[in-house]
């Protein structure tokens, strides 16, 4: 049954009121992955949490300020401006084209899990009441990996935000890096993507791309990288290789912080490290200085 | 049998030799055994014939690793009627596992660019088993614009297992170099043609292969990522990595249904490094044929043809709302033909290479 669903020729059409646009409110989000109950211990600084406490500090630690992950909606909740968004192209969906052995359900399982329908939605956004082409990643969604849907869904954003000539702010968190399920066709997407940002370009609208906890691999490769401004969250792993390739590869320690934001910002790879309770503030200032 | 032989080709190559010793008793002796020699290599046509025509994908991962398989180095060599190699990124040092520089091929100057790796164990060492660093791209773009600049077209000859994953490679901006590579070349307005020889591995391929035309050896691969480490996510093995080549769908045959590539080049019987002129004359014959099609075009069309060759490609269901799905779980299904699911069908990309140009 699943599996029907997935290797296309589903046997129905969909009829959009406005095709590839419809208006959504955020889901409620199932429980993550987190051990369940009403505390839980800090990543960074080992504090046992309330797990209440955490979620009124946008889920970082009142002790340390480790930042933990935070999901897709979550995340639209603490960024765009409340009931603003308008989510695009969420009629786009996953096939299985090389029948790649439990990638279907491993979707199924991610879209029950996350209450996305894939690893990055999309749409319009108001951030501090300007208007924004906004695309959201969640981690939890096979580790926010970058398949054909996911680029398609971005290239869409890139060009309609192009037509439309809104500022562009893309928060990732593909850890994933290009969907292994999809093979080339995700390899393929890095390239789609990063041609979508270049023609964006022509439109002199700014685009802000935002790193968070993990951005790797061909995600980092591609779109993420490209951003007029980058920025990213403290602590969030950012890097093209793996830590444990890196460390088998080279056999050497890696050192303090490797592949951090903070690594980064002294390496001259990104433009700002921004805390997520100042994220919204930081991305609207910059946009106003672009308008 | 030597020591880079495949197991699987032992029948042959002992075939092989016995027609040696059989031709060397004759030339000697003067005993005319041309009968049974003629029998003998009857005998070894088939045999390769059902060898090298059922490759499994995994045989021709090993063949595309061969130690004697040609070298980017190697190929220019033979292709080009000169060449001047170009060192440097001009920010931080040489990558020696990243070569370039400026070629005349059949008169016409061109720049080639591509990974290195090397010949034996001394020279790997020095190019880094061909895993370029941050600088080797930075060099490949420096070298892009550099052509662009002189109208020049650009020849990429890949062969890497990757980008390399060190730590003072992540430092320098190994991801966000392979952005700026592959944005780059998206914009060049001169032909692009890449062709893979041997290893396509992941970024740090496309990094060098975002073109007009892409072009891949017969046993040649090209994937997401490679089969040890795919088979290591899958199984926790990386022994398993003959199964996960299967599963990637990584061969130059893969590659042309999936419509990523626009063709073939033919590589002799057994692979390419058994007759490496023979593999780069078929080599060269595809780049002649392609730039002059190329050429022919205006800018402005070039650009916009390679934009919509990666803009098609991915393999989605459109008109697959969440809502629809979970109600076709419920049953209610087939109330629609099948031909109205429009987008359902929407495979945009798979299957429908750009039309070759012959
Ligand atoms: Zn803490």
């Amino acid at each position: 049954m699943l599996k029907d669903l997935f290797r296309g020729r589903p046997r129905y059409a969909t009829i959009n009121p406005t095709p590839g646009e419809s208006r959504q409110e955020p889901r409620p989000v199932a429980p993550k992955e987190a051990p369940d109950g009403l505390w839980l211990k800090c990543d960074g600084c080992e504090t046992i949490l309330y797990r209440k406490e955490l979620q009124q500090h946008a889920q970082i630690c009142p002790k340390c300020g480790y930042h933990f992950r935070i999901g897709g909606w979550e995340r639209l909740e603490q960024l765009a401006d409340e009931g603003s968004f308008t989510v695009w192209e969420d009629h786009l969906a996953s096939v299985d084209p090389l029948g790649f052995p439990g990638y279907p359900e491993k979707v199924v399982q991610a879209q029950a899990r996350t209450g996305l329908s894939e690893a990055v939605i999309v749409g319009r956004a108001a951030i501090e009441e300007l208007p924004v082409a906004l695309g959201i990643f969640d981690f939890n969604f096979v580790g926010g990996s970058m398949g054909s849907v996911v680029g398609e869904r971005l290239t869409r954003l890139f060009e309609r935000a192009e037509a439309e000539r809104l500022p562009v702010v893309v928060v990732s968190a593909g850890g994933g890096g290009a969907r292994m399920q999809e093979g080339i066709l995700s390899l393929m997407q890095m390239a789609k993507t990063s041609q979508a940002v270049a023609r964006y370009r022509r439109c002199r609208m700014p685009f802000i791309s935002v790193l968070t906890d993990p951005t790797m691999g061909g995600v980092y490769a591609s779109f993420a990288s490209l951003g007029d401004v980058i920025i990213a969250e403290p602590g969030a792993r950012i890097g093209f290789a793996g830590p444990r390739i890196v460390q088998e590869t080279t056999r050497q320690v890696l050192p303090e912080g490797f592949q951090t934001a903070e690594y980064a910002l002294q390496n001259g790879m990104i433009d700002l490290v921004v805390p997520r309770p100042k994220l919204r503030e930081q991305v609207a200032q910059l946009l106003r200085l672009h308008l | 049998m030597a020591a880079t032989d495949f197991e699987w080709e032992r029948p042959l190559i002992e075939l092989e030799e016995r027609i040696r010793e059989l031709e060397s008793f004759t030339d000697q002796r003067g005993i005319d055994l041309s009968e049974e020699i003629t029998r003998l290599k009857r005998r070894a046509d088939q045999l390769r014939e059902e060898i090298f025509a059922n490759l499994t994908p995994w045989q021709r991962v090993l063949l595309a690793r061969h130690p004697g398989r040609p070298t980017t180095l190697e190929y220019i060599a033979s292709i080009f009627d000169e060449f001047v190699e170009l060192h440097g990124d001009r920010t931080f040092r040489d990558d020696p596992a990243m070569v370039g520089g400026i070629a005349r091929l059949n008169g016409r100057p061109v720049t080639v660019i591509g990974p290195q790796k090397g010949r034996d164990t001394k020279e790997n060492i020095r190019r880094n088993f061909g895993l370029p660093h941050p600088e080797g791209y930075r060099k490949a773009i420096r070298l892009m614009e550099q052509a662009e600049r002189f109208g020049r077209p650009i020849i990429t000859l890949i062969d890497v297992v990757g980008a390399y994953p060190g730590i003072e490679a992540e430092q320098r901006g190994q991801g966000l170099v392979i952005a700026e590579a592959i944005m780059t070349m998206s914009q060049l307005r001169v032909p692009i043609i890449s062709v893979v020889t041997g290893e396509g591995g992941s970024g740090g391929a496309l990094a060098i292969g975002v073109a007009d035309r892409v072009w891949m050896l017969e046993n040649a691969w090209y994937s997401v990522i490679s089969p040890e480490m795919c088979a290591q996510i899958l199984w926790k093995d990386s022994k398993r990595a003959p199964e996960a080549a299967s599963l990637l769908r990584l061969t130059a045959r893969d590659l042309m249904e999936l419509g990523i590539i626009d063709g073939i080049v033919p590589e002799p019987m057994g692979g390419a490094h058994r007759d490496k002129e023979a593999t780069a004359r078929n080599v060269k014959e595809v780049l002649v044929r392609e730039l002059q099609v190329l050429e022919g075009m205006d800018p402005d069309a070039l650009l916009e043809a390679r934009y919509q060759r990666y803009r098609r490609i991915g393999a989605f269901a459109e008109g697959q709302s969440q809502e629809l799905a979970s109600r076709r779980e419920d049953g209610e299904e087939g109330q629609v033909p099948e031909e109205a699911g429009l987008g359902g069908q929407a495979v945009t990309g798979v299957g429908s290479p750009p039309a070759p140009s012959e």
